[in-house]
C-alpha cells in the first residue's frame, strides 16, 4: 500500500465534520428516530430518507471531500538528512560570504580563518548528508551528468560542487600560507578561491527555499515569496552563531550581523502568524509542524535579538549572552528547516488543498447536507 | 477503437494518449493486474481500507494503474442506479504524461525523459532516487520504491510501444473504458463520445484534460461524471516550473541583502574598533595606507 489514506495529521477538516455530524440529517439520533416514528404514524409511510445505524461508517466521494479524503498528493520521501543538509549548506554557504568580507576589509582575520574552516567541513558534512539519502548513494556522480537551470536540485548539486571546491583549495592555500609562509602562487590561489567561495556561497545559502517552493507542495510554492530569503536569513543566522561559538564571541561585527538576521526572522515570524491564509499556511501553525516551526522562529528571532541588543548595550562584558544568542540561533535555524519539512508533509497529506477547496473551514451549507446526505468519513487525526 | 493506431503512423512514431472512459469501467481491475504482470511490479500487500472496493489507495510506485471506486450517496439516475441504491462509478487512475511535466523538469540527473510517443518516461538506470520529482509532480503520481532506492511510474509501456503494441492495460481492458491511440484522434473519439453521453441524458459527463493550466494538457485524459474532484483529479494543476522566476528573484535579493548587510556590519564594527583601539602591524601592513585596525592579532 503506497498511499496511507488513513493517515492525515494537520489541517484535518475535523471541525467540518463534527459540524457535519451535528446537522447530519440520517445521524440516528434519539430525537431523528421521534421524527420519523411520527412522520410513519401521522402520512402512514416515510418518506425522508431513514438513519444511518451508527458505527457503520459509508465513506462518499464527493466534490467537498474528494476522493473519500484520500490526499493526491505525494508525501516528500527525503530523510532527516535533507533539513540537516538544509542546516548546514545554509550556515556554510553564509560563513563564506562572512568570511570573505571579513578578510576583504581586514578587520578580522580570526574570522575570515574560522570561516574557511566551516564552509569546507560544512560543504563536506553536506556532500555526505545529501549522498546518503540518495536512494543509490553509488549513483550520485549521476546529479553531474546534466546542468539543468530549470531544476533547483541540478542548480543545487553544481552549486555544492563548486563551493566545495574552492572552499577546499582556499583552506588549503591558508594551510600552505601559515606553513610555508606567502608567496605570489599561494596568493593568488588564495583569494581567487575565496572570493569564488563567496560566489558559489551566495546561491548556496538560500537556493533551498527556492528548492523546496518550486514543488506542487502547496504550503511550500504558497511561500515562494518569503521562503528564499527566510532561508537565507535562517542560514545566515547558523553561520554567524557557529563562527561566534568557535572563539569569535568578541566580534562585534558578527554580532551586527546576528541583530540583523535575528530581526528579519523576527519579522518573518510575525509575517507567517499574521498572514490571512489559514488553510494553505495550516500546517505552519498546528500539529507538530507547526510547534516545530513556531519554535524555531521564536529561538531565531525575537530570543537571540534581544539577547544580542543586551549584549550590543553592555558591549565586551557580554560574552555569555552573545553564547546563549548563537546557541538560540543555530537551534532555532535547526528546528526552522525541520518545521518547514514536516510542514510540507502535513501539506501534502490534506486533501483538501490541491483540489482548489481553500475555503472549506466554512462548514458546508445546511441545504446541501439536507438535500443530499453526504457524511465524510475520514479518518480522523490521531 | 482500442486498435493502437500506430500501424498507421507514417514514420511509425506517434505521440500516443490514453483516454479513460470512466463511463465504461466496471470497476475490474484488469488493467492494474494487467500493468504489473507486464512490467514485473511487486505486489503491495493487501490493505482493506474501508473505501468502497478500493485497496489500492493511490498510484505510486508499486501500482501504476489504480481503479478508483467512486460512491455517491443515492443520485437517481447517476449510473443508471434505483434511486434508493447508492450510485457509484470506476474510474482507472494513471500517469498523466502531462505536456509540462513537473517531475521531468525537476530530475537533476535527466533519468525522467521525454519518449518519442511523447509519454514521460524514468530511466530506471540513471535514477539515483533523489526523490525531487515526487514532490515536483503535480498529479502525486511518481514515488521513490524505498527498497529498490529509485523513482517509478508508469512507463506508458515504452517497451511495448516500441515494437507496436498498445500499453498492456489498454490491452488487458474489457470494456475499452480505456483507449490508447494518437492523440489528435482520441481527443476526436473523447468529444465524440461526450456528445454521446449527453444525448443519452448525462449531460453531467465531461472531459478532464487540464490545457487551461500550465500543465498544458496531459497525455492521459479522462472522460468522468460529475465533478472531477471527487475522482481527486486536481481543478488547477500546476507545473511547478512557473514558482521559479519568482523564487529565483528572492533568492537574488537575499543573496545580495546578505552581502551588504556584512559588509555594513564589518564597517560599522572596523570603525568603532579604529577609534577604540590603537592599530596592529598585521592590519597596517596589509592595508598599506588604510589605518584601520584589526581587532585582534592571532
Amino acid at each position: 500500500m503506497n498511499a496511507d489514506p488513513l493517515n492525515h495529521e494537520a489541517a484535518n477538516p475535523q471541525e467540518n465534520l463534527s459540524a457535519a455530524r451535528q446537522n447530519d440529517p440520517v445521524r440516528a439520533t434519539e430525537s431523528r428516530l421521534l421524527e420519523i416514528r411520527r412522520e410513519a404514524e401521522t402520512k402512514g409511510k416515510v418518506e425522508t430518507i431513514g438513519v444511518r445505524p451508527p458505527g457503520a461508517p459509508f465513506p462518499i466521494a464527493s466534490p467537498e471531500t474528494g476522493y473519500y479524503g484520500i490526499h493526491m498528493l505525494k508525501e516528500p520521501q527525503w530523510t532527516a538528512e535533507i533539513p540537516l543538509y538544509f542546516f548546514v549548506g545554509g550556515a556554510a554557504g553564509a560563513a563564506a560570504t562572512i568570511g570573505t568580507i571579513a578578510d576583504w576589509t581586514g578587520f578580522d582575520e580570526k574570522v575570515a580563518r574560522d570561516a574557511r574552516w566551516v564552509t569546507t567541513l560544512g560543504a563536506i558534512a553536506s556532500s555526505a548528508l545529501l549522498i546518503s539519502d540518495l536512494g543509490r548513494p553509488s549513483r550520485f556522480l549521476n546529479m553531474l551528468r546534466m546542468f539543468k537551470p530549470q531544476s533547483p536540485m541540478s542548480m543545487g548539486a553544481w552549486t555544492l560542487a563548486a563551493f566545495g571546491t574552492f572552499s577546499g583549495a582556499n583552506l588549503f592555500a591558508q594551510l600552505v600560507q601559515d606553513r610555508f609562509g606567502s608567496n605570489a602562487v599561494v596568493s593568488v590561489l588564495k583569494n581567487s578561491s575565496q572570493a569564488l567561495t563567496m560566489l558559489f556561497g551566495l546561491p548556496l545559502h538560500n537556493y533551498t527555499g527556492v528548492l523546496i517552493g518550486a514543488t506542487a507542495i502547496p504550503v511550500w510554492n504558497h511561500n515562494i515569496r518569503s521562503l528564499p530569503i527566510h532561508f537565507g536569513t535562517s542560514g545566515l543566522e547558523a553561520g554567524t552563531s557557529i563562527l561566534e561559538l568557535m572563539g569569535n564571541l568578541d566580534s562585534s561585527a558578527l554580532n551586527l550581523i546576528g541583530i540583523g538576521s535575528c530581526a528579519l526572522e523576527t519579522y518573518e515570524g510575525y509575517h507567517l502568524e499574521r498572514k490571512r491564509d489559514p488553510v494553505v499556511n495550516e500546517p505552519l501553525k498546528h500539529g507538530v509542524s507547526g510547534w516545530i516551526t513556531r519554535a524555531g522562529g521564536v529561538l531565531s528571532g525575537p530570543v537571540p535579538l534581544a539577547l544580542r541588543l543586551a549584549a550590543l548595550v553592555m558591549g565586551g562584558r557580554a560574552k555569555n549572552l552573545r553564547r546563549a544568542a548563537a546557541w538560540s540561533g543555530v537551534a532555532g535555524s535547526l528546528l526552522t528547516r525541520y518545521g518547514w519539512v514536516r510542514a510540507g508533509h502535513a501539506s501534502a497529506r490534506d486533501y483538501r488543498l490541491p483540489l482548489g477547496m481553500k475555503d472549506t473551514k466554512v462548514p458546508r451549507s445546511l441545504e446541501k447536507l439536507q438535500s443530499k446526505p453526504k457524511v465524510p468519513q475520514v479518518k480522523a487525526a490521531v | 477503437m482500442s486498435s493502437p493506431l500506430i500501424d498507421t503512423a507514417p514514420n511509425g512514431k506517434h505521440t500516443t494518449a490514453f483516454l479513460t472512459d470512466s463511463t465504461l469501467c466496471i470497476g475490474c481491475k484488469a488493467c492494474e493486474v494487467a500493468c504489473k504482470e507486464w512490467n514485473g511490479v511487486s505486489a503491495d500487500g493487501l490493505n482493506w481500507s474501508g473505501f468502497s472496493y478500493d485497496n489500492t489507495g493511490a498510484v505510486g510506485h508499486s501500482s501504476w494503474r489504480h481503479v478508483k471506486f467512486v460512491e455517491h450517496a443515492p443520485e437517481p439516475g447517476f449510473g443508471g442506479n434505483a434511486p434508493d441504491v447508492s450510485s457509484w462509478t470506476f474510474s482507472s487512475d494513471v500517469c498523466k504524461h502531462c505536456e509540462e511535466a513537473g517531475c521531468l523538469e525537476a530530475c537533476p540527473t535527466g533519468s525522467i525523459v521525454r519518449t518519442e510517443f511523447g509519454g514521460v518516461y524514468v530511466q530506471p538506470d540513471i535514477c539515483n532516487g533523489c526523490a525531487y520529482c515526487v514532490v515536483a509532480c503535480p498529479f502525486g503520481v511518481v514515488q521513490k520504491n524505498p527498497n529498490e532506492g529509485m523513482a517509478f511510474k508508469c512507463t506508458f509501456c515504452y517497451d511495448r510501444q516500441k515494437v507496436g503494441l498498445e500499453p498492456a492495460c489498454a490491452k488487458a481492458c474489457p470494456t475499452e473504458s480505456i483507449k490508447f491511440g494518437e492523440i489528435d484522434q482520441l481527443k476526436l473519439v473523447a468529444q465524440e463520445r461526450l456528445r454521446e453521453l449527453h444525448s443519452r441524458g448525462m449531460s453531467d459527463a465531461n472531459i478532464y484534460d487540464p490545457t487551461d493550466t500550465s500543465v498544458k494538457g496531459i497525455h492521459a485524459s479522462f472522460i468522468v461524471r460529475g465533478d472531477p474532484r471527487q475522482y481527486n483529479l486536481p481543478p488547477k494543476p500546476e507545473v511547478p516550473t512557473i514558482y521559479l522566476k519568482e523564487g529565483w528573484k528572492q533568492a537574488a535579493v537575499g543573496a545580495a541583502g546578505m552581502v551588504m548587510g556584512s559588509l555594513i556590519a564589518f564597517a560599522i564594527a572596523g570603525r568603532r574598533q579604529a577609534s577604540t583601539r590603537s592599530g596592529d602591524s598585521f592590519a597596517q601592513q596589509k592595508l598599506g595606507t588604510r589605518t584601520m585596525p584589526r581587532r585582534r592579532t592571532r
